[in-house]
C-alpha cells in the first residue's frame, strides 16, 4: 500500500516536473477578451507565437469581464504564481509595478524602437520607473459620435460641428419620431459620454487640467458648471427605458435605425460590422461636436510580470509579437481600435480606423492626446469611480443641479485622492 | 491485520491490557483526529481571515494589504458617509437599501411563507405536486433569479410591454428603472425565491403540532382563525426564530441577486452593504474601506446571531 502511494507520488512529481519543462516553451495569458471579435483578433497572435514554436495558455477566469480578471490576477500574484503576460488597463498596471512584481523589456523596447514609435501618453502607463513594464496593444479612443445613415438622410441632418448643431440635430431627430441619442445607462457609459462632453466643452487645456491634473480651480469652474449643463441636455434626449442597458444594445438601437446616434468609444465599430455594416454607406462616424484634432483615448495593453528566467524568452517573445507592425494592423483591423505605435500603415483600415490613425498621429504630436477619465486613463481607479459615481447619480437624478454637481465632483475626488 | 491483532492478543494475555488501553485511547482521540483538520481550516479561513479584514480595516491598504496600522481613518469615512444623505452617498445608499430589504424581505417572506403552509396544510389534494412548485425557486442560484426578473420587471422586454401588447397600454410599471423603486424589485426577487423555502419550514411546523390539541379547542369552540392565533402560531414559535435566523443572513450576504437584476441599479441606487464592500475593495483598490465596510456586515450579522445562540443555549443548560 505504501509502495504504491511512494511511486504514485514520484510518477505525479514526474509528471510535474515534465509539465514545468513545457512551461517554458509556453506563454501564460490572462484575459477577458472571449467574444467573438475579440476573441478572433487575439487568434492573430496565437497564431504569430505558434510560428515560432511557443504554445498559448489562456489563464481560466471565472466569469467575463475584467473585473473578474482583475480579482483573479491579484490572488495569482498574491500567490507569487505570476502568468506571462496579463490584459491590463492604465493605472493597474503602475500599481502593479510599484508592488514590484512587473518584468523589465527595456532591452527589447531599445531593440524594436518603441520609444520612438509609441505615443509618449501610452508610454506614461508602459513604462515604470524607466522600465518598460507592458506592451500596449491598441489606443481606443471615445470622443466619438456612431450615427445611422439611413437615419440621418431622412431627418437631413449634417454632420455637427459644434455643440449648438449636435443639440439642433438631436432636435430634428426627436421631431422625425426616431430616439435621438441611444445610451445605456450604466455608469461608465455615462462618464465615458461627459469626458467627451467636457473636452467639448472647455476644449483641450481644459480637458487636461480638469480631468488629468485634478486641478482644483478647474473642477470648480464655470466651465465644468456648463459641461454639467450640457450633458443634462443631452440625457433629455434618451429613451426613457435606458437605465441599466449595455453598450451593445444601445448601439444595436442605432444600427436597426431605432436611434440616430450613440456616443461611444470606437469599439462600437466592432458591432456594426458584426451585423456587414459598412461605414460611409450604413453608418458615419465622427468626432464629437467640438472636439475634432483631439484624442480621449484609452489603451488595451499586456503587462508583462517577472517570471522565472527560463520563461523570460517566451515573455520576449509575446512582446515582440504584440508590438509588431504585422499585428498592430491585423488585430486592430478586427478589433475597431487604431495601434498603438504611430508607424503601422493605414492600408488595411476602413474610413473610420483611417480617420483614428490620422487623428492619433495629429494628437500625438500636437499635444492634444488626453487619457479617459472614465476609462481609468485619468486618474487611479479610486478617483476613476468616484467620478463616474457623480456622473452617474446626476443622470439618474439624485444630484439635482449642475452646482450641486461640481460640489458632490470636487468632494469625491478630494476624498479619494 | 486486524487477525494478526486479535490472535497476539489472544495468545499473550499479559500484553492484552497495555494494547487495548492503547487502542481504546486512539477511539477516544478518534474524533478529534477526525475533525483537526476541518477546524484548522475553519479556525484559519474564517476566524484568521475575519481578524486580519479587522486588522486591514486600520491599515491605509489600497491595492495591495500593507500592514502599517495607520488609524480609523477608513471608519471616519465610512461615518461620515453615513450622513450624506442629500445626494446620497454610496455608503448610505446601501445601508437604507439594507434596512428597506432586510426588513420586507424578512417580514414578507415570513408572512407569505406562514400563509401558503396553512393553506397546504388544509388536507388538499394534490399537495405533493404544489408543495415542490413552491419550494423549487430555492433550488435556483440567486444569478438566475436575476437574470430572469430583470427580463420579466424590463419595462422594453418584460411584463410592461407584453400587456402593452395586449391592448392594456395605459399600464405602467418601470420600478426596475427607478431609482425610488428599484430596491423594491429587488424584495420582490428575493421573496420569490425564499418563500417557498419558508413555507416548507413552516409546514414541518406545523405537521408537528398534536392533533389532540387542535381538537380540545374546537371542542372549546375556537374557531378558526382563534386556533392558528392562539394555539398554532404560538406553537410554531421556534419556527419562526429559525426562519429569521436563515432570513436575516441571507438578507445580509445578497450581493449576487442585486448585481444579476439590477446591475446596481440607476446612479447605484440599488447597492446592499456587500456590493459597496466588493466595490470598494476590488474596483477602487480602497481594501481599507473595504474592509471597514465588512467589518460593520460582521457586526449586524453578530447582533442577530448572538441573542439568538444566547437564548438557544440558554434552554439546552436549563
Amino acid at each position: 500500500m505504501l509502495r504504491k502511494l511512494l511511486i504514485g507520488t514520484a510518477l505525479a512529481s514526474g509528471l510535474a516536473f515534465a509539465a514545468h519543462a513545457e512551461d517554458v516553451k509556453e506563454v501564460q495569458m490572462l484575459h477577458w477578451w472571449t467574444s467573438g471579435g475579440e476573441a478572433a483578433a487575439l487568434n492573430v497572435l496565437k497564431g504569430d507565437l505558434a510560428k515560432e514554436g511557443y504554445a498559448w495558455k489562456d489563464v481560466p477566469v471565472a466569469g467575463g469581464g475584467g473585473d473578474a480578471a482583475m480579482t483573479a490576477l491579484k490572488a495569482m500574484v498574491a500567490a507569487g504564481n505570476y502568468p506571462t503576460a496579463s490584459q491590463m488597463l492604465g493605472y493597474t498596471v503602475l500599481d502593479y509595478a510599484a508592488a514590484g512584481v512587473m518584468g523589465d523589456l527595456t532591452e527589447t523596447a531599445k531593440k524594436e524602437g518603441w520609444d520612438k514609435s509609441v505615443p509618449a501618453a501610452l508610454q506614461k502607463f508602459a513604462v515604470y520607473d524607466g522600465k518598460w513594464v507592458a506592451a500596449p496593444v491598441n489606443v481606443h479612443s471615445v470622443n466619438w459620435l456612431w450615427i445611422n445613415k439611413a437615419v440621418m438622410d431622412k431627418i437631413g441632418g449634417t454632420e455637427p460641428k459644434t455643440f449648438d448643431d449636435f443639440v439642433a440635430l438631436l432636435d430634428k431627430a426627436k421631431a422625425a419620431g426616431v430616439t435621438p441619442l441611444a445610451l445605456g445607462g450604466q455608469n461608465w457609459q455615462e462618464a465615458t459620454m461627459f469626458d467627451s462632453v467636457v473636452l467639448s466643452t472647455g476644449g483641450p487645456e481644459f480637458y487636461k487640467k480638469a480631468m488629468n491634473d485634478l486641478d482644483d480651480a478647474s473642477l470648480k469652474s464655470d466651465t465644468m458648471k456648463k459641461s454639467f449643463d450640457n450633458l443634462a441636455k443631452l440625457v433629455t434626449y434618451v429613451d426613457p427605458n435606458f437605465s441599466g442597458r449595455d453598450w451593445n444594445l444601445a448601439t444595436a438601437m442605432v444600427i436597426k435605425g431605432d436611434a440616430l446616434v450613440q456616443v461611444m468609444g470606437d469599439w462600437a465599430k466592432g458591432e456594426f460590422h458584426a451585423a456587414n455594416k459598412s461605414p460611409g454607406t450604413d453608418f458615419l462616424c465622427y468626432r464629437f461636436p467640438g472636439t475634432d484634432g483631439s484624442v480621449i483615448y484609452n489603451s488595451d495593453m499586456f503587462g508583462m510580470f517577472n517570471v522565472p528566467d527560463d520563461r523570460k524568452a517566451a515573455q520576449v517573445a509575446l512582446a515582440t509579437a504584440t508590438l509588431s507592425k504585422s499585428f498592430q494592423s491585423a488585430f486592430n483591423v478586427v478589433k475597431g481600435s487604431v495601434p498603438a505605435r504611430t508607424d503601422v500603415p493605414d492600408t488595411d483600415f476602413d474610413a473610420c480606423g483611417k480617420k483614428g490613425i490620422a487623428d492619433l498621429k495629429k494628437a500625438n504630436e500636437g499635444g492634444t492626446l488626453f487619457g479617459s477619465l472614465a476609462q481609468g486613463y485619468g486618474a487611479p481607479p479610486a478617483v476613476a469611480n468616484a467620478y463616474k459615481d457623480v456622473i452617474s447619480k446626476f443622470v439618474h437624478g439624485q444630484i439635482k443641479t449642475s452646482d450641486e454637481a461640481v460640489t458632490e465632483l470636487v468632494k469625491a475626488i478630494d476624498d479619494a485622492k | 491485520m486486524s487477525t494478526v491483532a486479535t490472535s497476539q492478543i489472544k495468545l499473550t494475555p499479559e500484553h492484552a491490557r497495555p494494547r487495548t488501553s492503547v487502542r481504546s485511547r486512539l477511539q477516544d482521540a478518534l474524533p478529534k483526529i477526525v475533525l483537526a483538520p476541518s477546524f484548522a481550516i475553519t479556525i484559519v479561513f474564517v476566524y484568521g481571515f475575519i481578524l486580519w479584514t479587522i486588522y486591514l480595516s486600520f491599515t491605509n491598504s489600497k491595492t495591495f494589504p500593507s500592514y502599517a496600522i495607520t488609524g480609523g481613518r477608513a471608519y471616519q469615512r465610512l461615518w461620515g458617509w453615513t450622513f450624506d444623505t442629500d445626494p446620497p452617498s454610496s455608503w448610505y445608499t446601501s445601508i437604507t437599501n439594507m434596512g428597506i430589504f432586510g426588513f420586507l424581505y424578512i417580514l414578507i417572506c415570513l408572512a407569505l411563507g406562514l400563509f401558503l403552509a396553512i393553506l397546504l396544510d388544509q388536507k388538499i389534494r394534490g399537495e405533493g405536486v404544489l408543495r415542490p412548485i413552491y419550494l423549487y425557486p430555492m433550488a435556483l442560484s440567486f444569478i438566475v433569479t436575476g437574470v430572469a426578473w430583470k427580463w420579466f420587471l424590463d419595462p422594453g422586454l418584460g411584463l410592461e410591454q407584453t400587456l402593452h401588447q395586449w391592448g392594456w397600454t395605459s399600464f405602467h410599471f418601470d420600478w426596475i428603472k427607478n431609482k425610488d423603486f428599484v430596491i423594491y424589485t429587488v424584495v420582490i426577487a428575493g421573496v420569490w425565491q425564499a418563500s417557498g423555502f419558508i413555507m416548507a419550514m413552516f409546514l414541518a411546523g406545523l405537521r408537528g403540532i398534536d392533533g389532540e390539541i387542535m381538537k380540545a379547542a374546537q371542542i372549546d369552540g375556537a374557531t378558526t382563525f382563534q386556533l392558528y392565533r392562539r394555539i398554532v402560531i404560538p406553537l410554531l414559535r421556534p419556527i419562526f426564530l429559525s426562519a429569521f435566523i436563515v432570513l436575516a443572513h441571507l438578507a445580509i450576504k445578497s450581493y449576487d441577486l442585486v448585481v444579476a437584476l439590477t446591475s446596481g441599479g440607476p446612479g447605484g441606487s440599488a447597492w446592499l452593504p456587500s456590493n459597496f464592500m466588493y466595490e470598494y475593495t476590488f474596483k477602487r483598490n480602497e481594501m481599507a474601506v473595504g474592509s471597514a465596510s465588512a467589518v460593520i456586515m460582521l457586526m449586524t450579522i453578530v447582533a442577530i446571531i448572538v441573542p439568538y445562540l444566547y437564548s438557544e443555549l440558554r434552554e439546552k443548560s436549563r
